[in-house]
């Protein structure tokens, strides 16, 4: 199984298994993860916001105009944010590692 | 001994409250009980992406349906609750079991409205609420020549739209004077009218449905409008709203009024009984008024609120609700809640298929539709929440982002 690390709001730092085939967001909310996700993943909210470690930022496909404009209207994009419903998992992606984002 | 939490619903405010208890350190025992299926799963892609057929069942569900036994929250599924009994401390199940609770979480949702008319159960007339709904519509649609969608509003729209998509020509049958009457302004409305009838929908506003007409294989075959008009249809998608499932709160005595009636932390006036979702009447303390909302944002907030009320760290809710939407190439996103009286200010270009409209009530900024206007989303929510005055001039200028006002 391919792994994703994860990091969260107060600073822990959790390996966990993720599934091919789901987006990152759907690994992190299956894990319990405090990502809200309320569109369920079709980028009309930005409330899986994440942000991606440098070295797999840049081997991700790039943001959708959409991804990007949404994660702009937010007051705690950086560089490498993402919106984690917009990562599809993939085996390439074993051990992707990522930070969760401040809610907006 | 930990409280025994008995959550009656389990959509999204329910399933939500179930696993924020969970979450957040509860330990005694969590029964999860509803009337449908299926584990809890979103709605809002019923009507869009899973009518379309691009994701299937398991893409909707909140969680695995293994979460909730690996949890050890007792999901008890097709099951109706039937009673409750305060006093007692019990709700009666359909089957004649009582139940007993700590603590009550009232999460039932909504049910649809119905259009009571002649011919208004025909085979082939189906509601969209639940997932067992939109699978009998796909199932029709494979035989369908013509489809009505009775009401345009988000429902009715985002069908029209994915049935379009599909290959049909839908007509939506509107009795307002625009579409989407409750969340936007006439000229917003109307720009979604144009873009409908650009794809072939067929919109009809102004006109009721006071029938429909059986064919010869009793299936219906036509609706029937108030001018008398007959529009033929084997597929008819109801979409006219939906009301509060309230009426077991108010058979146990408790308050109702346009809702279940709770306070910010979603208490209702028996302290072991609170409720969440789009059942409840709640105050919220941003917009100074109680509403009942209709929104997924909504279910999920109030589910958190119940579970930290019930683990005794109550925090209020208040949030300015926010909706989506999809309709073809357009995303629309609202935050807040329009009046017909309030000044409409548009950013960006109509023609473009990207603006946003700001609502200004006595200059405080209440409300925005963003039409592919993604970045005003979130900036706007928070200068509505911060009742934010901005100058209409500079609201208007797309090239000035709405993170930049204060």
């Amino acid at each position: 199984m391919s792994k994703i690390i994860v990091t969260d709001r107060e600073g822990v730092t959790t390996t966990i298994e993720g599934d091919t085939g789901l987006s990152v967001m759907e690994n992190l909310r299956d894990n319990d993860f405090p990502i809200a996700a309320i569109c369920g993943g079709c980028c009309s909210c930005a409330t899986c916001h994440v942000y991606v470690e440098e070295s797999w930022f840049v081997k991700l496909p790039e943001r959708s105009e959409d991804e990007g404009e949404l994660l702009d209207g937010s007051g705690h994009m950086q560089p490498t944010s993402r919106l984690s419903c917009q990562i599809e998992f993939t085996d390439e992606l074993d051990g992707l590692a990522l930070t969760i984002a401040p809610e907006d | 001994m930990p409280d025994r939490i008995v959550i009656v619903g389990a959509g999204q405010a329910g399933g939500q409250t179930a696993v924020s208890l969970r979450l957040m350190g509860h330990k005694g025992p969590i029964v999860l009980i509803g009337d449908e299926a299926h584990v809890p799963y979103e709605r809002p892609p019923l009507s869009k992406a899973f009518l379309a057929g691009d994701v299937g069942h398991e893409r909707l569900y909140l969680k695995k349906p293994n979460y909730y036994g690996d949890h050890d929250i007792e999901l008890r599924l097709n099951t109706r609750v039937t009673a409750i009994d305060r006093a007692a401390k019990t709700v009666t199940l359909g089957s004649g079991e009582n139940l007993t609770y700590d603590k009550l979480v009232l999460a039932m949702g909504s049910r649809v409205r119905r259009l009571d008319v002649p011919g208004g159960d025909l085979p082939g007339i189906h509601y969209l609420r639940t997932l067992a709904d939109v699978e009998e519509i796909k199932a029709s649609l494979k035989q369908s020549a013509r489809a009505a969608i009775v009401g345009g509003g988000y429902i009715g729209l985002e069908v029209a739209a994915v049935l379009t998509k599909l290959g049909a020509s839908p007509v939506v049958i509107e009795v307002m004077d625009q579409v989407m009457a409750r969340a936007m302004a006439p000229k917003v409305a109307s720009f979604f009218e144009q873009v409908h009838r650009s794809h072939g929908v067929d919109i009809r506003l102004k006109t009721g449905v006071t029938g429909f007409e059986a064919g010869s294989d009793g299936r219906v075959a036509a609706a029937i409008t108030n001018s008398g008009e007959k529009i033929p249809a084997d597929l008819v998608i109801i979409g006219i709203g939906i009301l509060p499932e309230a009426e077991l709160a108010a058979e146990a005595g408790l308050t109702v009024e346009n809702g279940i009636a709770v306070d910010e932390y979603g208490r209702t006036e028996d302290p072991s009984v609170f409720a969440a979702g789009d059942c409840t009447n709640h105050p919220n303390a941003l917009l100074d008024r109680r509403l009942r909302l209709e929104s997924v944002q909504n279910a999920v907030s109030q589910g958190k609120t119940v579970a930290t009320a019930i683990i005794g760290k109550p925090a209020p809710y208040a949030e300015v609700p926010w909706f989506w939407s999809d309709q073809f190439d357009l995303k629309l996103q609202i935050v807040g809640l329009s009046d017909p009286t309030d000044e409409v200010v548009i950013r960006g270009s109509v023609e473009e298929c990207k603006f946003s409209a700001c609502y200004l009530r006595n200059g405080i900024f209440v409300a925005i539709n963003c039409i592919n206007t993604l970045r005003d989303f979130n900036a706007a929510k928070k200068l509505i929440a911060a009742h934010a005055r901005p100058d209409p001039v500079t609201l208007a200028d797309p090239d000035i982002a709405l993170k930049e006002f204060e």
